[in-house]
């Protein structure tokens, strides 16, 4: 629940707890607002009185007479408008010329209600208020939230970038200085590893530029009828070296030929990133299926493993960006910890969905599903 | 004389065999985990003359939970928290003030880039001050 702090400044006692009585039991929401709002009413008796009030308690709303016994209210507007507070001010005022109106709306009054008024005019003025300022605050905190969400991203990123170049140079400066001796041989396992760092280097890069291309909106996208087939096909032949050199069996269990209506990039990332963690996680001699089957509305995409598998504690994280798994099993693997955050991005914008079964050292499962007739987003 | 054992905990596999190569070469005994988990149990049962941890390993912070652990155990081991965070993400800590030494439960800070004679300096200086 909020509280929205409303200030009067008159000096007729009647208006003062008129706008009390009207207000007490008065309460603002709405669909897309989930709390509601009610209002706390602050008194005062002439300008000065109000700007005193202003300076203590920091009102979010504030009626405002002109005519008033001291200071003018228009001068109390101009207070307030001089310190840049963000305070809603409301004129209410039995003489309203066109001249104070035009000053008043220069110095940044929000509307006038003129006296007398009837408690009706007086809530629909506020509850317009009300969603003025409640609007405000939450672009506000999106904003700041999206901010720091980037600034996460960028730090991380800056991270990963970084670790790689460290190692690499910390094996060339003892290449350099010859650390291990004359041998050129000494130095395979060291120069294996820089080359592995490498690659991991420019696999991030890629991914990168996929998931900020995905995130922007910045690829044009094409959507035509693609073949699922073809692509998982093709995504499996992109792996075969490793596959061959890791003795692991890719296998393809699926019709002739599936049409969707999708960008087949989009389409290639997606099971690109999804059967090379296959393989790439699997084991000496382990197997992979990728299993394609169409229903009447969903096309569904199996990729299971028989590799390594993960604990449930970790399957929870490993959607998110740059999460990758350390242990024992994975640590001479290389990745960017993006694969699959980019993939649920990518299944999420065709409205389908992911989900993952996983036993550690018996293998992992990702199933796919996509809607046939995806209004993609 | 026994040679001191130096723990080495950080979750780049390379950067913690270079590491461990040039600490070894200073003559010290090295005992490394890649994981602040790994670390952590290591820590019940052995106490390192010297402690040096990675910052950012399953968490951001992994490094000072670790410093505030092992304090907790050994309240006379030096750790040193190697990072190249500060300079990532415009954070600065360091120990000057007695407020950051309140609560970051570490004797120095070190860039991960340091020199190596540096790095020796530093680890001789930290075990003799016990």
């Amino acid at each position: 629940m909020t509280k929205l702090k409303v200030l009067v400044v008159d000096d007729e006692p009647g208006i003062r707890s008129g706008v009390n009585r009207i207000m007490r039991n008065f309460h603002v929401d709405y669909p897309f607002m989930d709390e509601h709002v009610t209002f706390e009413v602050l008194e005062a008796e002439t300008g000065e009185a109000g700007i005193e009030i202003i300076e203590a308690n920091m009102p979010d709303i504030m009626l405002l007479d002109n005519k008033l016994p001291g200071i003018q209210g228009i001068e109390v507007l101009e207070y307030v408008r001089k310190r840049n507070y963000n305070i809603v001010v409301v004129m209410i005022t039995s003489y309203a010329s066109l001249d104070l109106a035009v000053k008043a709306t220069r110095d940044g009054a929000h509307d006038f209600i003129p006296k007398p008024f009837t408690p009706q005019e007086l809530r629909s003025s506020l509850e317009n208020i009300t969603k003025k300022i409640f609007l405000k605050r939450m672009t506000k905190e999106m904003g700041d939230e999206g901010r720091q969400i980037r600034f996460r991203f960028l730090s991380v990123l800056s991270h990963e970038l970084k670790a790689p170049l460290n190692a690499i140079e910390g094996y060339l400066n003892m290449i350099n200085e010859k650390q291990f001796g004359d041998q050129i041989a000494d130095y395979d396992k060291i120069v294996d590893r820089s080359l592995e760092r490498v690659r991991g280097m420019r696999t991030l890069i890629l991914d990168m530029l996929d998931l900020t291309r995905i995130e922007t909106e910045e690829r044009k996208r094409v959507m035509v009828n693609c073949n699922l087939v073809t692509i998982v096909k093709s995504a499996i032949d992109t792996m075969k070296p490793l596959a061959i050199q890791m003795d692991v069996d890719v296998q393809l269990i699926s019709d002739e030929s599936i049409p969707i209506l999708a960008d087949c990039t989009e389409m290639e990332i997606i099971f690109n990133n999804l059967i090379s963690n296959a393989v790439k996680y699997n084991k000496q001699n382990g197997i992979v299926k990728c299993i394609l089957s169409a229903e009447e509305k969903y096309i569904i995409i199996k990729i299971a493993d028989s590799g390594i598998g993960m604990n449930p504690d970790d399957i929870n994280t490993i959607y998110d960006d740059f999460v990758r798994i350390k242990n024992e099993k994975t640590r001479k693997i290389s990745g960017s910890g993006l694969g699959l955050s980019i993939v649920k991005n990518l299944v999420h914008k065709y409205q389908g969905s992911i989900t993952l079964e996983s036993e550690p050292d018996k293998g992992s499962t990702f199933t796919v599903t996509l809607p046939t007739n995806s209004t993609s987003l | 004389m026994r040679k001191k054992t130096i723990l080495i905990v950080d979750d780049d596999i390379d950067y913690l065999f270079q590491l461990r190569f040039k600490i070894e070469q200073f003559g010290y005994q090295i005992i490394t985990a890649e994981s602040q988990k790994e670390a952590e149990s290591i820590i019940e049962t052995t106490k390192p003359d010297l402690a040096i941890f990675d910052l950012m390993m399953e968490s951001e912070d992994s490094g000072f939970v670790l410093s505030y652990k092992i304090k907790r155990k050994y309240p006379d081991v030096p750790v040193i928290i190697a990072t190249a965070v500060s300079a990532e993400t415009g954070m600065t800590f360091d120990l000057n003030s007695e407020q950051d030494r309140e609560w970051i439960r570490a004797d120095l800070f070190l860039d991960k880039g340091i020199r190596s004679d540096q790095l020796e300096q530093e680890i001789t200086r930290l075990l003799n001050k016990e």
